[in-house]
C-alpha cells in the first residue's frame, strides 16, 4: 500500500464483510499524529480469532475475514512511530485503531481520502466519516445523503461523481495547504 | 462550496430519467465489477474503479453500474475487472490500469467489442 487511505479502504471492507450496517471512520489529525479509528457494528470476533488476525499466516480462505490487510496496517503504524490496536466482541462489533507519527520518515502519505470514501459507498451499508484537524472537522454521514436521495441509489455513477467533488472540497477546506 | 442539499437536484433529474426509461429493471443493467480486496487495492484497483465511474459519467452511459467485489482469485494479475453485459458471457480483464479502463469503456461497453489484449494469458 502506498497511502494510508488505501489501508483504510482495505480495513473498512472487513467491516462490510462482517455485515456491519453502520461503520464509523474517524481520521483525527492531532498533536503530531494521524489517528485512524474504524468502528463497526458487524458480527465481531471471538477471542481466538481476534488473537490471530494480526498474524498473516493464520489466514482462513473460507471466512476471508482475515488476511494481509490487518498485518499490513499494523506494520505501517508501528514502523511510523505509531501504534495499533484491535478490539472486538462477538455480536457487537469491531474497533480497529491505528496511529501514525506525522513527521516520521517512514510514514506513508494520507493520500486520496475522498476517493476511498466514494469507492466504499453502497446502498446496504451506512458510513459516518469524520475528518478532523485540531478544532475543525468534516462529517459525512451517508444516512443524511440517502434521505435526500431516496429512492435513487447512492452508488449511481452520477451521485458518485458529485459526492467525490463535494467530499474533496470539504476535506480540502479542513486540511488544505497542509501536505499529509 | 458544494452542499448536501444540492444532491436533491441530482435526485430530481435522475428520477425523471428512470420514469422515462421503458422496462427499467436491474437485470438489464451492465455491470463493471472491480476486485477490491487487499491484493486488488495494493495493485491499484481504487483509481481504476474511479476511472470507470468517471468514464461512464462523462459518456453519459445509462444502465451501467460500477461495483466493488472481493478477491477474484488471481491476486498476481490484479487489478481484475469483470464486465457483465446482459445476454453476453462474462469477460474478465486482468492487470487493468486507468488507461485500459478508458479503452474497455470505449471498445467493450460502448462498441461491444471485447478488448482481447487485456484477457488472461493462457500459458
Amino acid at each position: 500500500m502506498r497511502e494510508l487511505s488505501l489501508h483504510i479502504l482495505d480495513i473498512v471492507q472487513n467491516s462490510v464483510k462482517a455485515e456491519a450496517s453502520v461503520i464509523e471512520i474517524d481520521v483525527n489529525i492531532h498533536d503530531g499524529y494521524i489517528n485512524i479509528t474504524i468502528k463497526d457494528n458487524g458480527k465481531g470476533m471471538d477471542k481466538e480469532l481476534l488473537n490471530s488476525v494480526t498474524n498473516p499466516f493464520t489466514t482462513s480462505r473460507k471466512t476471508r475475514k482475515v488476511g494481509l490487510g490487518i498485518p499490513l496496517i499494523k506494520m505501517a503504524a508501528e514502523k511510523a512511530g505509531g501504534s495499533f490496536k484491535i478490539t472486538s466482541e462477538k455480536g457487537v462489533g469491531t474497533v480497529v485503531y491505528s496511529s501514525f507519527q506525522i513527521d516520521h520518515i517512514d510514514r506513508m502519505p494520507l493520500g486520496d481520502i475522498s476517493e476511498t470514501i466514494v469507492t466504499l459507498l453502497d446502498d446496504k451499508t451506512d458510513f459516518v466519516w469524520k475528518v478532523r484537524l485540531n478544532e475543525k472537522e468534516f462529517v459525512f454521514d451517508t444516512r443524511e445523503v440517502k434521505n435526500q436521495l431516496n429512492p435513487i441509489p447512492i452508488d449511481s455513477v452520477e451521485v458518485l461523481v458529485y459526492l467525490k467533488s463535494y467530499i474533496k472540497e470539504n476535506i480540502e477546506s479542513i486540511i488544505g495547504g497542509i501536505i499529509l | 462550496m458544494k452542499t448536501i442539499a444540492d444532491i436533491k437536484a441530482i435526485r430530481d433529474k435522475m428520477q425523471a430519467q428512470i420514469i422515462n426509461r421503458d422496462n427499467f429493471d436491474a437485470q438489464a443493467e451492465t455491470r463493471i465489477v472491480v476486485g477490491m480486496a487487499t491484493c486488488g487495492i495494493a495493485a491499484g484497483a481504487r483509481p481504476v474503479f474511479n476511472e470507470f465511474v468517471e468514464q461512464v459519467q462523462n459518456r453519459n452511459l445509462k444502465g451501467v453500474k460500477v461495483v466493488r467485489t472481493g478477491c477474484l482469485g488471481m491476486c498476481k494479475v490484479e487489478p481484475i475487472v469483470e464486465i457483465l453485459v446482459p445476454g453476453e458471457p462474462k469477460v474478465t480483464y486482468v492487470k487493468v490500469d486507468q488507461e485500459k479502463a478508458k479503452n474497455i469503456v470505449a471498445k467493450h461497453i460502448v462498441a461491444g467489442q471485447v478488448c482481447t489484449d487485456y484477457l488472461v494469458d493462457e500459458e
